[in-house]
């Protein structure tokens, strides 16, 4: 305790940080010192959860393509495109357990389905995807049939097809082969059906009941591998994890184990942790973003895309590749930019190519002290949250409470009129951080902004399009910022401020559970996400470790057992809001 | 064991005529042909009457838009001189109201087009009619938003948003590619493929039953929508099997042009013209009845081309002329998007059948979602209805009820279009009083 204080009292910056982040701090410390990490000493035992509801879940575009591609193969090609995701609680994954699928949905689906069929039939295909050949290309045949399509049934359905599911879709095959006098063109529709039908669709998790404790039930075993299947690649479950659940390999610790460091391990993990940032992050934005080409023409579709690939890769390197710390997402010098980025933010990037070539990544690495350090300066977050043609304190502001710290800011009310403080040819207010004082000037919209704004304001540096300057209408750019009581100045500073925030990385615990369940943070969770954030403490904030540590707990696996129709909408009631479950957890942790 | 006892049904009795060249068993067909006139079929039934939504954020500006007259015989206000070509045809609601919580984003479209402001929107009105009258066409409904998004506020429950098409290409594609059948095409021989698929995809719906045993009620209703939206596809399937009645009035557009979909002011105005001529010739041709049109969202995203701010921004941030007395690049923006609602009224009236014109037998309702654009009020908020809805309800009136709800016109439009309703609207909108002028 003594040690701890003395840090305390030397460090300013640690002088506002709680007992209990000193504790987790020293902790960390120790570990790392001792590498005793696992010792039974700090794994406190992970307290009784009574699970969520087992719902069905849409699959995302991206799951549905990344689903096809696995089981059939790079070269076949889906077109069109798929209802939107909803967001719901901060993620669009919570969103895929509160959305159906809608006539004009089921109708892409269905053209979809359709355009898939046809490729994996076709002749450039059906060599290579389909095992068995008919004795007569003119005539059904149910023993190939049901060869494919019991084997693609149970990868598309990411479980075995029931007897009756299997014959009636080689029934199928058989009438529509026979009619058309085609057995591929018979598979092709069976195999259309298999691509709309729910149970592809859907991702439909199966509570089984544990006789030990009434009303609580585990998910089956195929749950469970689609669940970690999602969570760790995106996508369904291969081959090994399905027959892993086939065979009870799921069903103890060291099966499980097995399976959860075979997912960790893989090179695969990159597109799980690229898909839950990407929903994190709220990169679906982007298809609507847009930015004056008078004014910024260097930002282009091209640009855009870059600057979620920026991030991207930011992320996988800090987090997979040296298995750094989370919170270094906010601190970060190291980051990769090709040469449009280079221009965007006014770092040179030399390559050894040509011009007119394909732009090439190239790891950047930040000097000491250099203001564009961190997740919070790439295009992907100061652009992205950004007026079309000037920076937005209170769009940033907002965005980092709402994504980093899971708080919900207020929308405004719709009768304010800003006309007097927006406009940037303003002779007195010449730069934005005038423009919003004065805006500040007005108590009523004062509350709210002041829990964006002095966020936003030191990430000034950056304008709508995320491009670097320090100057704004010819005056310096004042960057000082604030963030719950901490004052600091620029983008590094508010990095570093959110680094050392529990805040921040409580509500990626929190967000990273909903994201691997689907369901929105809830009461009855709340003793699991404590002691998650604590094992996510205890082993550095590194993200392999804290994804085996959901992988291998009970909490993941864990459902109510199935409801009547009245207590299934009760148990719905108690979800808590986006800001409520944050907040509270926060609160047990926080100063 | 296997399971072909549930494998029956509609897949039987298709199965017998896969490879023929008849159309007859197991599935009604369209026995209707035109009349002399091309306003009803030869059974003496008229052509079928035809409802969309047509939505213009931030369209309010008070003292711009109101006709100083009520009744009949009004002329436009400023803002909407576009409209005077078809003010004939056209009723004008002022002094409507969404009574609710103070000033916001939604409130206003919410209560015009669902009756409430829940957060969640309830089902919306054009899907409440069309699963009155769109069940006999293949597409229930179209929905399509001009600003390159997939924005929509046409709702079947909460949740369940009927995502916009962007794209004309894509909505040529659907209602217009392969798989459309002319109505008046002189032979009609129905394609066994489409008999294979139509047969095979009662395979997947007949799990219904099996599947929502188990499920809870949030779930079972989710799952239950899938299953109504399948439904939908065989319908769909269905029609490409059966003669469809001709239609005189009927004739293919050209494809679109490759296209820039986006939210400059320029695209958003071309792309919406596409999709009015699509929408009136899809309608024409009897492949759907029902529509819902978002002009530019409701914190409308839509720019003037190399401007920095959006038409929103606008609303916020540009000064009140004193000279004019308004903000007058709003009240520009207001101007655009009202050409672009007669752009799309001229597109059903310019289709002729008979003695009427598509329009005529139409019912258009278009409401934006502030009374002042300036303030996101909603008082005054402009509400319209065009098109007689095949004589269903009167045209060319003014009719001014201040304070009253905006959910009167939903009412009106529902009674008029013959949904059983007798009240309608939640949180303060609810109405029983229909806009009794329009009727008798």
């Amino acid at each position: 305790m003594n040690m701890m204080l003395v840090t305390a009292s030397t460090q300013g910056s640690l002088r506002r940080t709680s007992l209990t982040r000193l504790i987790r701090n020293y902790s960390v410390l120790l570990c790392g010192m001792l590498a005793i990490c696992d010792a039974p000493a700090l794994a406190a035992a992970e307290p009784a959860s009574t699970g969520g509801q087992a719902v069905i879940r849409r699959l995302t575009p991206g799951q549905y393509a990344n689903s096809v591609k696995d089981i059939f193969g790079e070269g076949i090609l889906l077109g069109g495109r798929f209802e939107p995701d909803v967001r719901v609680s901060g993620l669009l994954a919570v969103g895929t357990s509160r959305v159906s699928v809608t006539a004009t949905g089921f109708e892409q689906y269905y053209t979809t389905a359709r355009a898939v069929a046809d490729q994996v039939t076709d002749k450039a295909h059906r060599a290579t995807l389909i095992s068995c050949e008919p004795a007569d290309e003119k005539a059904a045949d149910d023993v190939c049939a049901r060869e494919f399509l019991q084997h693609t049934g149970r990868l598309l359905f990411r479980r075995p097809l029931t007897q009756g599911e299997l014959e009636t879709q080689v029934s199928v095959a058989r009438d529509a082969g026979a009619s058309l006098k085609d057995f591929y063109a018979g598979l092709r529709v069976s195999l259309t059906n298999l691509l709309v039908s729910p149970m592809f669709l859907f991702r439909q998790e199966t509570p089984a009941i544990d006789p030990a404790h009434p009303g609580q039930a585990n998910l089956d075993a195929f749950s469970m591998a689609t669940r970690l299947s999602f969570l760790m690649w995106d996508t369904a479950p291969d081959e090994a994890l399905l027959r892993a659940a086939e065979n009870g390999g799921l069903n103890t610790e060291k099966g499980l184990a097995r399976q959860v460091n075979r997912l960790l391990n893989s090179p695969r993990l990159e597109a799980g942790v690229r898909a839950l940032f990407t929903d994190m992050l709220g990169f679906d934005e982007f298809t609507t973003l847009t930015k004056d080409t008078v004014i910024f023409p260097k930002f282009t579709n091209v640009l855009s895309a870059q600057a979620q690939e920026q991030t991207l890769r930011t992320i996988i390197d800090l987090l997979l590749t040296e298995r750094g710390d989370y919170r270094d997402i906010f601190t970060t010098r190291k980051t990769f930019l090709t040469p449009s980025l280079g221009i965007l933010y006014a770092v040179p990037v030399v390559l050894d190519r040509p011009i007119n070539t394909p732009e090439r990544w190239v790891a950047v690495k930040y000097p000491e002290g250099d203001p564009r350090t961190g997740l919070l300066t790439h295009a992907s977050f100061v652009a992205l949250h950004s007026h079309p043609g000037r920076s937005s304190p209170t769009l940033r502001g907002k965005a980092l409470r709402e994504i980093f710290l899971c708080q919900k800011v207020p929308q405004p009310p719709g009768n304010v009129s800003f006309e007097d403080v927006q406009d940037t040819a303003n002779p007195v207010h010449r730069t934005v951080r005038a423009r919003v004082n004065a805006h500040l000037t007005n108590p009523v919209c004062a509350g709210c902004h002041k829990i964006t704004d002095p966020i936003g304001l030191a990430l000034e540096n950056f304008d709508s399009a995320g491009g670097f300057r320090t100057a704004e209408n010819g005056v310096d750019i004042d960057t000082s910022g604030e963030l719950t009581g901490v004052k600091f100045v620029g983008a590094a500073g508010l990095g570093q401020t959110m680094h050392d925030s529990a805040a921040a990385t409580s509500c990626f615990v929190s967000r990273a559970f909903s994201y691997a369940t689907g369901l929105a943070p809830a009461l009855t969770q709340a003793n699991y996400l404590k002691f998650a954030e604590g094992r996510f403490a205890a082993k550095g904030y590194r993200l392999p470790d804290f994804l085996k540590e959901i992988a291998m707990s009970k909490a993941f696996y864990q459902a109510d057992a199935p409801q009547t129709a009245t207590t299934s909408e009760t148990k719905a009631d108690a979800t808590l809001s986006t800001t409520e479950m944050p907040a509270r957890v926060a609160a047990q942790t926080n100063e | 064991m296997t399971s072909k006892t549930s494998f029956s049904g509609r897949r039987t009795v298709l199965r017998g005529i896969l490879g023929g060249t008849t159309v007859s068993v197991g599935l009604p067909l369209l026995d209707r042909f035109l009349d002399g006139n091309g306003r009803a079929f030869a059974n003496g039934a008229p052509l079928p009457v035809c409802f969309g939504t047509w939505f213009q954020g931030l369209g309010g500006a008070p003292g711009l838009w109101e006709p100083k007259t009520v009744g009949a015989g009004y002329e436009m206000g400023q803002l909407f001189r576009a409209l005077s070509p078809y003010t004939h045809k056209i009723n004008v609601f002022t002094g409507l109201k969404a009574h609710g919580r103070a000033p916001d984003h939604t409130i206003g479209q919410a209560v015009a087009f669902a009756g409430s402001y829940e957060d969640t929107i309830p089902k919306t009105i054009d899907t409440i009619i069309g699963d009155v009258i769109g069940t006999q066409s293949r597409f229930r409904s179209l929905e399509v938003a001009c600003d390159g998004s997939t924005e929509s506020f046409s709702r079947r429950g909460p949740n369940i948003a009927n995502a916009s098409e962007p794209s004309p290409l894509a909505l040529y594609a659907r209602i217009f590619g392969t798989e459309f059948t002319d109505p008046n095409a002189a032979e009609f021989r129905p394609d066994p493929e489409v008999m294979v698929r139509r047969s095979a995809l009662s395979a997947v719906s007949e799990q219904r039953a099996v599947l929502l045993k188990n499920l809870g009620a949030t779930d079972r209703a989710r799952l239950d929508e899938y299953f109504t939206s399948l439904r939908e596809t065989e319908k769909q399937l269905e029609l490409q099997l059966q003669k469809p009645a001709p239609l005189a009035a009927c004739t293919v557009p050209a494809k679109p042009a490759e296209e820039s979909t986006g939210v400059i002011i320029d695209q958003a105005r071309a792309t919406h013209r596409t999709f009015a001529s699509l929408i009136a010739h899809a309608m024409a041709c009897g492949q759907t009845q029902v529509f819902s049109v978002n002009f530019g969202g409701g914190g409308s995203r839509l720019r003037k081309a190399e401007s920095a701010e959006s038409f929103h921004i606008h609303t916020h941030e540009e000064a009140t002329d004193p000279k004019l007395g308004y903000q007058p690049t709003v009240a520009w923006f207001q101007e655009q998007a009202i050409g672009a609602l007669s752009e799309f009224i001229a597109a059903l009236d310019g289709i002729r059948e008979g003695d009427g014109t598509l329009l005529d037998r139409a019912l258009l309702m278009y409401s934006t979602d502030h009374g002042y654009a300036r303030l996101h009020t909603s008082d005054n908020v402009p509400m319209i209805t065009a098109g007689g809805a095949g004589g269903r309800i009167k045209t060319g009136i003014h009719v001014h009820a201040p304070g009253d709800t905006m959910a009167r016109v939903g009412l009106t439009v529902q009674q008029a279009l013959g949904i059983p309703v007798h009240s309608w609207g939640k949180d303060g909108n609810e109405t029983s009083k229909p806009i009794s002028e329009l009727f008798g």
